[in-house]
């Protein structure tokens, strides 16, 4: 399934002095796959837009922070 | 001309008296890859790029002033009733002897800003791919810090910015678009 979050795994030494982190991630925006925005796009109502930061559903893609308690109503 | 709209773009709330987010915040605030390098970024190229594409950097450079108002916002609440004892417990301690609890135009290590953190090329490619790669920056800074954070109200209001991020740098994109486009081609909506 497609997602906008992208892992790798690095090498790992023998004699690396921390414990490793096995996968690395990193996050590949919406906005690098569209080019030019096509019209009639699918859309969030107006008020939702206001809170999301974005009209069209598609550019749509939130970050969420490891130590953050997610609360109701957030999304992914 | 401008015309100023007393309110925030999005609601700034912070729910944790945690000074140490200030201090990664004044990041976006004064930093190299921060909302008011940006906003002057775009404003000062418009006068310089096609006409097709002066409006854009002029709706974006304008916005970006109102996300450099949210970030004060955030930074203001988090240090305003903070004691000497807890901003130096926050490594606020220097920022306290220079300026109170004064806000200040440098990024989280404490370098003052300058405007040799953007540029103004007058090439219209060059020029745009810089504020690309600028919202791309700022995006990725947005994720450090919310990665720091654990306060919910405060990143909400950053993942709020961090969206515009990504939009702006969708509409930069366009406009790099509409520039490549051979003149007189017919197009079709």
């Amino acid at each position: 399934m497609f997602t906008t979050r992208k892992q790798y795994e690095p090498y790992i030494s023998p004699f690396d002095p921390c414990p490793p982190i096995r996968v690395k991630t990193y996050v590949t925006a919406p906005n690098q796959y569209v080019g030019f925005q096509p019209p009639n796009l699918p859309q969030f109502p107006l008020h939702e837009a206001l809170k999301k930061g974005t009209l069209w559903k598609i550019f749509y893609d939130p970050y969420y922070g490891p130590y953050e308690m997610k609360r109701k109503g957030d999304q992914q | 001309m401008w015309i100023y709209e007393k309110k925030l773009q999005y609601p700034v709330r912070v729910s944790t008296c945690n000074p140490k987010l200030a201090k990664y915040l004044i990041e976006q605030y004064g930093g190299a890859d921060g909302e008011l390098a940006a906003a002057l970024r775009y404003l000062n190229q418009r006068y310089t790029i096609p006409d097709k594409v002066i409006g854009l950097l002029t709706d974006i450079g304008t916005e970006e002033l109102a996300h450099l108002e949210m970030i004060a916002t955030m930074v203001y609440k988090l240090t305003k009733d903070a004691t000497p004892e807890q901003l130096k417990e926050a490594g606020l301690d220097a920022h306290y002897v220079d300026h109170d609890r004064a806000l200040f135009y440098h990024n989280a290590a404490g370098v003052p800003f300058t405007a040799t953190y953007i540029q103004a090329k007058g090439d219209p490619i060059t020029d745009l791919y810089e504020d690309i790669a600028a919202e791309e920056k700022a995006r990725a800074t947005y994720q450090w810090i919310i990665n720091m954070s654990d306060d919910p109200d405060l990143n909400d209001g950053l993942r709020f910015l961090r969206e515009r991020e990504i939009i702006h740098a969708q509409r930069f994109r366009e406009a790099v678009e509409i520039l490549k486009e051979e003149r007189d081609r017919k197009k079709f909506f």
